[in-house]
C-alpha cells in the first residue's frame, strides 16, 4: 500500500513523459492525481500497519498533510485542464511530468519515519519543482528559478547536516545509530545534548528556509510572483506544508529531549518575525501574485508561533495546515484566471476584475476574506484557536502582537485585493480570449466550498483526526 | 591510517583556499573535483573493511569526482567563461575570512564530545569550516558558475561530517543525497545555459529586475 502510493505517482510521470499530445497530458495527470487521492483517503480509513523495520508509517501527522497535499494536487491537475489550453503555444510535457515526480516525493515525506529518507524526499520535492517555476521561459522567471533553486538546496543541505548531527548524538551515546523517528524518541534522553542542542539549529535553519520563515524568505516572493498560478498554488500550499511536517518531526524529538523551550522560543521569534516582515511587505504592493507570497511568508509565520505556544495552539496550527494549504489554492488558482485575463498582475492595470471576470474575481475576493481570517472560513477557527491558547496560556504579550500584526496584515491586503475586484475595468485595458470556463473556475470553487464547510463543520473522523495528531506533540509528563 | 587520514583533511583544508582565492574557474572546478575524490577516500581509512563501504566509495568517487565537474566544466565552456571578474567581495577578504572561519570552526568542535575512536581526527573541524569556506564562495561571488561551485563545497562539507556515519547510514539514503545533488547541480546546469541565451552571460549581478520597489 505504502509502495503504491509513492510509484503510482510515478508511472504517471512516465505515462505523461512518453505521451507526445499536450492536449491530452493534463487528463492523464488528473486521472493519476484522482487516483491518488482515492488512495490516500483508503489509507486514511484503513490505516496500514507499519511496515517491517518501521522505515514507513502512515500517522495522524502525516495523514494530515497528505490529505491536504492530495487534494490540492487534485485541484491544481483538473485546473491545468483549462489553463494549459490557454498556454498551447508551448509544451506542457516537463509541467505535467514534474508535478507528479513531486507529488510521488511528497507522498513519501508524509508516510516515511526515517528523517534520512524524509530528506532525501523534500529535497526531492525542491528540485522537481525548479523547472515548473520557469515555465514562463522569460528573463524574470530564470531569475526566480535561480534563486530559488539555490537558496532552498542551500537550506536543505544545512539540514542534512543537521540529520549527521543527530546520527552521530546516536552514536555517542552507544545506542543503535539510526535516523528513525520511533528510535530516536525512544533513546532520547541518552543522546548527547551538545550535539542534540547543534542538530536542532541547523534543522530549524535548514527546514525554516524550505518553509520560507524570515529572514530565510527571500526566495520566496520571487518564485511565487513568476511561477504558473497553479505552481503557486502547489508551492504555498503543498510544499509549505511538507516542510512544516519536516519541522513538526523535530519537535516530535526536541519534546522527547530536554531541548524543547529553546526549540519553542526560536519558533515563537522568527514566526513572529515573518508576520511583522509580512505586515511590512504587504501594504502597497503593486504586484497581486508577490502579494499572496507575503500573505504566505505571514501564514508560515503564524504556524510557527502556534506551534511555539504549544497547548491548545498545537490543535489550531494542524487545523491550519489543511486551511491554510486549501485556502492557498483558491487565492493562486484565480490570480491566475485573473493574469490571463488582463495579461498582467500589476494592480495598476488589474481593476474591476468582478464585472470582467465574475466568477474568478468573486472567488478571488471570497479567498481573501477567508485567508485573512475572518469567519465562516476555516483559517478563522484555527487562527482563533492559536490567539485563544496564547491568551490563556498567559503569553499576553504574543497574543497582543500577533492580533496586531493580523489586523495590519488584514488592512494591507485589503488595500491591494479591494481595487482590483472592485470598480470598473480600465477602458485602455488589454483583452485577451481568457474566459472563465468550468475547468479553470471549478476547481478554485470547489477549494473555497470546502474552506467554507471546515469553517462551519469539522466532520468527525476529521476531528478524531487532529486530536490524534494533538497527542502527538503533546509534552509527556 | 589516523595521520594518512587527517593529512587528506588538511589537504581539503587547503583545496577550500584555492576555491577562495582564484579567479580562474577551471581551476576552482578541478580543486572540487580532487576534493571529491579525497572525500571517496576517506571513509575507507577510518572503517573496518565492507562491501558498504565499497559501494560508497566508488559512487562519492564517480559522482564528486568526475560526473559533476564534468557537468560543470561543459556549462562553463558553453558560456565561454574563464574567469570570475569583479566578486561583490575582494579575494583577499575572502581568504582572510575563509582563514577565520576555520580558526572558529576548530573552537566549536572543540566543545562537542566525540568518539574516542575519532577523537584525534579532525573531521568536525575540516567539515565545518569548508562548510563555511562554500558560505563564503557563495555569497561572494557573481558568476553563477562560482555560486554553484560554493553550492558543491557547501555539500563537501556536509559530506566529510557524514563519512563518520559511513556505517551507520543506510546506502539507500547515502544514494539518495548523492543522486539529489548530484541533479540538482544538472538543473543548475540548465539554468545556465538557459540565462546564456537570456542575457548573454550568466552573471546574477544581472539578476536584479525582482525586488520591492
Amino acid at each position: 500500500m505504502f509502495a503504491a502510493l509513492i510509484i503510482i505517482p510515478l508511472i504517471g510521470a512516465a505515462v505523461t513523459w512518453l505521451i507526445p499530445y499536450d492536449r491530452l497530458r493534463p487528463k492523464i495527470l488528473s486521472l493519476f492525481t484522482f487516483a491518488h487521492l482515492g488512495m490516500t483517503i483508503d489509507m486514511i480509513s484503513f490505516t496500514p500497519p507499519e511496515s517491517p523495520g518501521g522505515w514507513f508509517h502512515l500517522d495522524a501527522l502525516g495523514m494530515i498533510v497528505l490529505l491536504s497535499t492530495s487534494i490540492l494536487f487534485l485541484s491544481c491537475a483538473i485546473y491545468s485542464i483549462g489553463y494549459l489550453f490557454y498556454r498551447r503555444e508551448r509544451s506542457n510535457r516537463v509541467l505535467c511530468v514534474g508535478l507528479l515526480v513531486c507529488l510521488s516525493a511528497a507522498s513519501l515525506v508524509t508516510i516515511t519515519h526515517h528523517l534520512g529518507l524524509m530528506w532525501v524526499a523534500l529535497e526531492t520535492t525542491t528540485i522537481s519543482m525548479a523547472p515548473l517555476i520557469y515555465f514562463n521561459r522569460n528573463a524574470r522567471s530564470i531569475e526566480a528559478t535561480w534563486k530559488y533553486l539555490l537558496i532552498c538546496s542551500v537550506g536543505v543541505a544545512l539540514a542534512l547536516l543537521g540529520l549527521y548531527f543527530l546520527a552521530y548524538a546516536t552514536i555517542v551515546a552507544r545506542v543503535e545509530p539510526s535516523l528513525l523517528l520511533d528510535d530516536l524518541i525512544r533513546d532520547a534522553d541518552k543522546l548527547s545534548s551538545g550535539w542534540v542542542h547543534a542538530a536542532f539549529v541547523f534543522l530549524l535553519v535548514g527546514f525554516g528556509t524550505k518553509m520560507g520563515l524570515a529572514p530565510l524568505h527571500t526566495w520566496k516572493p520571487d518564485a511565487y510572483g513568476e511561477a504558473p498560478g497553479l505552481v503557486g498554488a502547489l508551492l504555498s500550499g503543498g510544499l509549505v506544508n511538507l516542510a512544516f511536517l519536516a519541522l513538526l518531526r523535530v519537535y516530535q524529538l526536541c519534546l522527547a529531549t530536554k531541548e524543547i523551550t529553546f526549540f519553542q522560543n526560536a519558533l515563537v521569534v522568527m514566526g513572529l518575525f515573518s508576520m511583522i516582515v509580512a505586515a511590512i511587505f504587504m501594504a502597497r504592493q503593486a504586484d497581486f501574485k508577490r502579494m499572496l507570497a507575503y500573505s504566505s511568508v505571514e501564514h508560515v509565520g503564524i504556524m510557527a508561533v502556534a506551534l511555539g505556544l504549544g497547548g491548545k495552539a498545537i490543535f489550531g496550527v494542524l487545523f491550519h495546515i489543511l486551511a491554510n494549504g486549501l485556502t492557498k489554492g483558491v487565492l493562486f488558482l484565480s490570480s491566475g484566471n485573473i493574469h490571463r485575463s488582463y495579461n498582467s498582475k500589476s494592480t495598476n492595470h488589474v481593476r474591476g476584475a468582478l464585472r470582467r471576470l465574475p466568477w474568478s474575481g468573486g472567488i478571488f475576493l471570497a479567498g481573501f476574506i477567508a485567508i485573512t481570517g475572518s469567519p465562516p472560513f476555516a483559517p478563522f477557527i484555527s487562527e482563533f484557536t492559536i490567539i485563544s491558547s496564547a491568551f490563556i496560556q498567559g503569553r499576553l504579550l504574543i497574543g497582543a502582537i500577533f492580533l496586531i500584526l493580523l489586523s495590519i496584515i488584514f488592512i494591507g491586503m485589503a488595500l491591494t485585493v479591494l481595487p482590483m475586484v472592485m470598480g470598473e475595468v480600465p477602458p485602455d485595458s488589454e483583452t485577451t480570449s481568457y474566459r472563465d470556463t468550468i475547468w479553470t473556475v471549478g476547481p478554485p470553487l470547489a477549494l473555497l466550498l470546502l474552506v467554507f464547510l471546515l469553517g462551519v463543520w469539522i466532520p468527525a473522523p476529521l476531528m478524531t483526526l487532529l486530536r490524534d495528531a494533538s497527542a502527538l506533540l503533546e509534552v509527556h509528563q | 591510517m589516523i595521520t594518512l587520514a587527517d593529512q587528506l583533511l588538511v589537504l581539503v583544508l587547503l583545496i577550500n583556499f584555492i576555491s577562495l582565492g582564484t579567479s580562474r574557474l577551471i581551476l576552482s572546478i578541478r580543486a572540487v573535483a580532487v576534493q571529491g575524490v579525497i572525500l571517496g577516500i576517506l571513509p575507507g581509512l577510518i572503517h573496518p573493511f565492507s562491501w558498504h563501504l565499497v559501494g560508497i566509495t566508488i559512487v562519492i568517487i564517480a559522482v564528486k569526482g568526475f560526473v559533476i565537474p564534468h557537468l560543470l566544466g561543459r556549462a562553463a565552456r558553453s558560456a565561454e567563461i574563464k574567469r570570475e571578474v569583479e566578486p561583490f567581495v575582494g579575494y583577499v577578504p575572502t581568504l582572510l575570512l575563509g582563514a577565520l572561519f576555520t580558526a572558529l570552526s576548530f573552537g566549536f568542535a572543540g566543545r562537542l564530545p566525540m568518539l574516542p575512536e575519532h577523537q584525534n581526527y579532525m573531521f568536525v573541524p575540516a567539515s565545518v569550516a569548508t562548510l563555511m569556506a562554500g558560505f563564503l564562495i557563495l555569497t561572494t561571488r557573481r558568476k553563477m558558475i562560482s555560486q554553484v561551485i560554493g553550492y558543491l563545497v557547501l555539500e563537501n562539507g556536509i559530506f566529510i561530517f557524514g563519512l563518520l556515519l559511513a556505517e551507520a547510514m543506510p546506502i539507500m539514503v547515502e544514494a539518495g543525497a548523492l543522486l539529489d545533488l548530484l541533479v540538482g547541480t544538472f538543473v543548475m546546469g540548465i539554468v545556465i545555459n538557459q540565462i546564456n541565451r537570456e542575457f548573454s552571460s550568466p552573471d546574477t549581478s544581472l539578476l536584479t529586475s525582482l525586488k520591492e520597489e
